[in-house]
């Protein structure tokens, strides 16, 4: 037992359960048993993400991905009460495109994940000598606009506002259209 | 724990025997608590309702009650709609208990060098927000494959009751993640050290006002009366659970009285000063970890008493509020959401963050000083090296002396 890298191990549970899950996904025809599964896939993800240490963006995952996947299984839910939605077929023709769409993008992932030689794996000596760093601090200096890792490049602060904003808009928008409209009433005395 | 088991065994096995130590700590801490909580809230409602609740199991107060319902419920068939997804309405049950449980995780009971947490995570509490909105699948799931109109309908109610009340919830926890300048639970609960006037509660009047729509936001998420509208009982028979019975349906209990302890913790730790007692009887006592392992032990042992005891004093809050108000129309429900607790959660919002740009140093209603101490409790991690900055940036610069612990302070 002490031969095995115990990182290595938990990084092919998690793989294992977000890829097992995504295929569930395929496979599955009822439409909330894949929204389901989906959520399981994410949560692996998540799992990945914990595993290397970006804690922040796991805990982000887990409330944006996953939790996302709540409103879609809403959805399934709801159209599951039409007839023709709760057994989703896929037929020949459409599993020869998705195969090409994903297969060209996975190979264009592959082919940039080895071309790059920073992203070569490392030795386990030197992999266990990498320290553990947290990630909130920085992330939220680089927002505020003082990057800790090269601080002669400016932050994020202009992006940061930018979308915060557009957010807002976004959020006071879907609240002015989804109001109830209102309709002048005649008052009769 | 685990390193120091690692002196002793194989690492593997320290691990292991470390993370099971936690998950029996944590699943025995759930599953007791809802046997406690259940009898009190038996207890609590008979009280109120001017009756006297169970008296005869076990002796006096009928304290074994939850024990014989327990052995009931265990002996019941296990019964399951003929037209029911099958797969998903056996999970449905494990999926909630499971978000229930997994918040705990990163709830500390006790801060300090040492602190008791089952995994110290830097965004604390942002992973036990994002679990605990995950509880509602499990009930999405329930309701769904039930194959039953009460059961879809109380399903569906609860979602768009959780995800319009996660706004409010996320909006009132960032008070104090700003106020004290981090996400880790850990940080938060040892910034309100000492006297009570150091809670967070009593900072100033906009977090004072935050705890209370913290609070109502919380009893929402967790489906408590009177937001209990997907198991409406007088509409919907039992809502989400009206097909579940036995053990399975036992576990959509522990859940709930799980996450409503959580929730509890929660606001304990951010706004009640966590495991420090009103009256800092631990400093007085000299209960630290510098004066030897077991004084430091026992201190973080009144600590932990401390937010447990906080803790179930929110729930027993929350079964007061339940066995008092009627419960809401689901129009009603929503305009609390939208009309009062999310404007007011954001005006304060701004409001703390304001006081905290004018009285930065300021506790208890801006009326004493901070305890500049409370800053120097080490986060357990080495702080970041911040590198050096051009002297022409007066904020950054500042930022680049102090400690880890009080970035945000001094950078608003």
């Amino acid at each position: 037992m002490e031969g095995i890298y115990w990182p290595s191990f938990f990084f092919w549970l998690f793989s294992g359960i977000t890829c097992s899950f995504a295929v569930a996904v395929l496979v599955s025809t009822n439409i909330v048993r894949m929204a389901f599964y989906l959520v399981l896939s994410l949560a692996g993800a998540a799992g990945l993400m914990f595993l290397a240490g970006a804690d922040f963006v796991g805990a982000m995952q887990l409330l944006i991905y996953v939790g996302g996947t709540l409103v879609l299984l809403i959805f399934g839910v709801m159209l599951t009460s039409q007839e023709r939605f709760v057994e989703m077929k896929t037929m020949a023709g459409d599993w020869v495109k998705g195969f090409l769409a994903g297969g060209a993008l996975l190979f264009v992932l592959i082919y940039a994940a080895f071309s790059i030689p920073v992203w070569r794996g490392m030795e386990r000596t030197a992999a266990e000598a990498v320290p553990v760093t947290h990630t909130v601090t920085p992330i939220a200096m680089g927002l505020l606009g003082a990057r800790t890792d090269a601080p002669d490049r400016p932050g994020y602060l202009l992006p940061f506002e930018i979308v915060s904003v557009h957010l807002l808009v976004v959020l006071i928008g879907a609240a002015y259209l989804a109001r109830a409209k209102r309709t002048r009433t005649i008052e009769s005395n | 724990m685990a390193p120091f088991l690692s002196q002793y065994v194989w690492t593997w096995l320290a691990y292991t025997i470390a993370g099971l130590v936690h998950i029996a700590l944590i699943i025995n801490l759930v599953a007791v608590g809802a046997l406690i909580f259940i009898w009190l809230e038996r207890k609590i409602s008979g009280r109120i309702q001017d009756r006297l609740g169970p008296t005869r199991v076990g002796g006096k107060f009928g304290w074994l009650q939850t024990l014989a319902d327990g052995i009931k419920l265990l002996t019941k068939e296990d019964l399951m709609p003929a037209g029911a997804d099958g797969f998903l309405f056996k999970i449905a049950p494990y999926v909630s208990f499971c978000a229930a449980i997994a918040a705990y995780i990163a709830i500390p009971f006790a801060g300090g060098d040492l602190p008791w947490i089952a995994q110290r995570l830097n965004t604390g509490v942002f992973f036990v927000l994002a679990v605990l909105g995950l509880e509602v699948f499990g009930v999405i799931l329930a309701g769904y494959s039930s194959a039953s109109k009460w059961s879809l309908f109380g399903a569906m109610r609860e979602a768009a009751q959780v995800v319009s009340y996660e706004v409010p919830l996320g909006m009132c926890v960032v008070v104090p993640v700003l106020i004290a300048g981090s996400l880790d639970m850990v940080v938060i609960g040892d910034r309100q050290a000492g006297w009570f006037t150091n809670w967070l509660i009593f900072h100033d009047p906009f977090t004072f006002i935050t705890f209370w729509v913290y609070f109502t936001c919380a009893t929402a998420s967790v489906n408590r009366a009177p937001f209990d509208l997907a198991e409406a009982e007088s509409e919907l028979v039992a809502g989400f659970h009206t097909e579940y019975s036995g053990l399975r349906w036992s576990f959509f209990f522990m859940a709930e009285y799980g996450s409503m302890f959580s929730v509890s913790l929660l606001a304990a730790i951010l706004f009640l000063g966590g495991w420090h007692g009103p009256i800092p009887i631990t400093d007085f006592l000299g209960l630290s970890s510098e004066n030897g392992m077991v004084a430091g032990y026992v201190g973080q042992l009144i600590g932990a008493t401390n937010v447990i005891l906080k803790g179930t004093i929110g729930v027993c809050v929350m079964m007061w509020v339940r066995w008092t108000l009627p419960r809401l129309r689901i129009d009603q429900v929503m305009t609390t959401c939208l009309k009062y607790c999310t404007p007011i959660a954001a005006v304060m919002f701004l409001g703390a963050t304001l006081w905290q740009l004018k009285m930065p140093d300021r506790n208890f209603f801006g009326v004493l000083p901070v305890n500049l101490s409370v800053y120097e409790i080490s986060e357990g991690q080495p702080p970041i090296q911040f590198p050096e900055i051009p002297q022409d940036k007066p904020t950054t610069d500042q930022v680049a002396k102090t400690s880890d612990n009080d970035i945000p302070r001094k950078a608003l």
